[in-house]
């Protein structure tokens, strides 16, 4: 039976603050192959294959912009059509109303529009789940480095194989400058 | 801890120290780390009010001024119409046109540099890329108020968008103004979105130093509570990538798009093939050498050298030459088309372009357009500091001059002599234009002091990959 630690005992986590990326890299990939799944790494910039050693090979982002991207191709379309054609049709000297053309522009840019609202409130705001202005992390005072030139590896006590000793201990083996105690 | 690290850190780099430019191989000066990048970019902030440079004190007062001018010259207009500019039939674009297509144009480089160069992976983007991101938006607001002024009637620009209205009457999609309309927003939008997305991690960067309570809830705020997790920052290179994906054909049909507005008329001058190409050259033409005036004095009066090296400076000089070869390739083609059409009205439009009333602004677009420029072929003379920013104050001239020439040749005389006339602009065009560059400066020097002028997050990457070099 596993205890599970952040009921009883209101912690979000451990955490160990590491000094290169590629400390926090070899600890991470350390991590996944003892079996912690629930865990993040937070760093001043983004480096390279850590997402991926977390764990999180695919993420719903392109699907989502290439959505925008159709939806705002097809609403943009049909918009013109429906202007020329249903709306407000105005004969030009006789010239078709279905003009298709003359659409091309405004569809264009209206699939540049909805797909980059897509990236950004879409995947950067929404799948990111921000904003979120209160998080466990904040609470070691040392993570304020994390935006600026230290980097953290949690992993959390929701994790099945979480132990607090010997988690402690797992992390304390990775070399850290220290590991601390993350409070709900 | 933290705070410990904070107020040495602000001890260290008030007043700014001398810094040494690494010269035009790097993009980064020596002895940086994480901490010291970082540190460096957000005193230009955290700098105390009194201690700003005199000349960014200088440059707001002037702004600030001529922005009030600025309000003066649109009052009136609001209350006389458009009347007050020297517009009338025949030329009925006058500077409102001339300046939103310039204004609209300057913008172009933010986005060229911000999307084009990611995805060419360019590490000289690095350091210039929010400054020019910046300077877009600030420059696609000015360019935006243009058209909306020349409506004569601007309270209803809402018109111009597809709603439904209680008459039902809908905008005419088969106009290019229309088009103009969707291309315009949407490139302030993306533009916005762009800028906005790339200051996230460098918002909770300047949340986690800021010493005063207010300045971390206000920057806490801005930054949607980003904490750096790598899973966020996995989906959000997935996102700015295709941010920039989008953004560089957008950055092309934009000004394409403004051509339009030109080229799908009848009139000699305008109606021709080679607009869209050639105005998007002289739209990133401009652009650069707006980037140009703007840092080479930012990184002179904050000490920037190490961080905006000469790396930065040769490579936007050497855009605007190629850019700039371009443009001159359209002038050449638009005068040899004219005169092998064999159309009577183009040849006498280019040949009154030349030597007709207007023709001292032509040969004064040539010669900051075409033949300044091209002093930049010579190495030392990109190298020079002074050399490069009086030149891309010649350029930024000799663009305004292109739109001008453009615009009023070509509708002063069209086909039928009965109608010819001329267009003086009056102290209100004068006043208006004048008043958005004040505009444009007043902001630019806002953003300086209030966000990170340069990329924090992109330039600790550089760090790491100069690091990840030297193993």
């Amino acid at each position: 039976m596993h205890i599970r630690y952040d009921d009883r005992f209101g912690l979000y986590g451990l955490m160990a603050e590491f000094e290169s990326p590629e400390a926090l890299l070899s600890a991470t990939q350390r991590a996944y192959a003892e079996g912690y799944r629930r865990m993040d790494a937070y760093t001043p910039f983004p480096v390279d294959g850590l997402a991926e050693a977390l764990g999180s090979r695919w993420t719903l982002a392109s699907p989502m912009i290439l959505a925008g991207g159709i939806a705002g191709a097809l609403g943009g379309y049909l918009l013109m059509w429906w202007i020329t054609v249903i709306a407000y049709p105005l004969n030009v000297a006789g010239r078709p109303l279905y003009s298709w053309t003359a659409y091309i522009v405004p569809t264009f840019e209206m699939t540049v529009l909805l797909a980059s609202f897509a990236a950004v409130f879409g995947v950067v705001i929404g799948l990111n789940g921000l904003p979120e202005p209160y998080h466990p992390v904040f609470n070691v005072p040392r993570f304020s480095l994390a935006s600026q030139d230290r980097f953290f590896l949690c992993i959390e006590a929701r994790d099945p194989r979480f132990h607090l000793d010997r988690t402690r201990q797992f992390l304390q083996d990775l070399g850290p400058v220290e590991v601390s105690e993350v409070e709900k | 801890m933290a705070e410990e690290k904070h107020s040495k850190t602000l001890t260290e780099l008030t007043p700014l120290p001398p810094t040494i430019d690494p010269g035009p191989e790097e993009v980064l000066g020596p002895g940086h780390n994480y901490d010291t990048v970082t540190a460096k970019i957000s005193n230009i902030v955290f700098l105390p009010l009194k201690r700003t440079p005199w000349q960014l004190a200088a440059v707001f007062v002037g702004a600030f001024a001529l922005v009030n001018m600025f309000m003066v010259a649109v009052a009136w207009l609001f209350i006389q119409g458009v009347g007050v500019w020297g517009i009338n039939i025949p030329v009925a674009w006058g500077f409102a046109i001339v300046n939103f297509v310039w204004w609209i144009g300057i913008g172009h480089a933010g986005t060229l540099i911000s999307a084009i160069l990611l995805l060419l992976k360019q590490d000289w983007r690095t350091s210039i890329n929010r400054f020019a991101e910046a300077m877009t938006l600030f420059a696609v607001a000015q360019a935006g108020m243009f058209p909306i002024l020349h409506l004569g009637r601007p309270w209803l620009a809402y018109w111009l968008l597809p709603y439904p209205a209680s008459m039902w009457v809908w905008p005419q999609p088969r106009s290019p103004l229309v088009w103009d309309v969707f291309a315009v927003s949407t490139y302030a939008t993306v533009s916005l979105l762009f800028w906005y997305t790339g200051l996230i991690p460098d918002l909770a960067s300047m949340r986690d130093r800021a010493i005063k309570p207010w300045a971390q809830k206000i920057y806490a705020i801005l930054s949607f509570g980003w904490r750096n997790s790598a899973r966020h920052w996995q989906r959000y290179q997935m996102a700015y990538l295709c941010l920039g994906g989008l953004a560089t054909p957008l950055v092309l049909s934009v000004h394409t798009t403004v051509s339009f507005d030109f080229a799908v008329s009848m009139l000699p001058g305008w109606h021709t093939t080679i607009f869209p190409p050639y105005f998007v050259a002289g739209a990133i033409y401009s652009g650069f050498a707006m980037v140009l005036t703007l840092i080479i004095p930012f990184r002179k009066w904050f000490h920037m050298e190490d961080l905006v090296t000469m790396r930065h400076i040769e490579a936007c000089a050497k855009l605007m030459l190629g850019t700039g070869l371009i443009v001159a390739y359209g002038y050449s083609m638009e005068a040899f088309i004219s005169y092998y059409s064999g159309n009577t009205y183009e040849r006498f439009m280019y040949l009154n372009r030349m030597f007709g009333p207007y023709a001292i602004t032509y040969w004064l677009l040539l010669t900051c357009n075409i033949f300044l420029p091209q002093l930049l072929w010579i190495r030392s003379i990109r190298l020079n500091v002074t050399a490069v920013w009086i030149l891309s104050l010649v350029v930024q001239t000799g663009m305004w001059l292109e739109r001008f020439v453009i615009v009023i040749t070509s509708l002063h005389r069209d086909f039928l002599p009965s109608s010819w006339g001329m267009y003086y602009p009056t102290k209100w065009d004068i006043m208006t234009l004048l008043g958005t560059i004040g505009f444009f400066l007043l902001l630019m020097v806002l953003f300086i002091r209030t966000l990170p002028a340069i990329s924090i997050f992109e330039e600790r990457e550089e760090v790491h990959r100069k690091v990840a070099h030297a193993h």
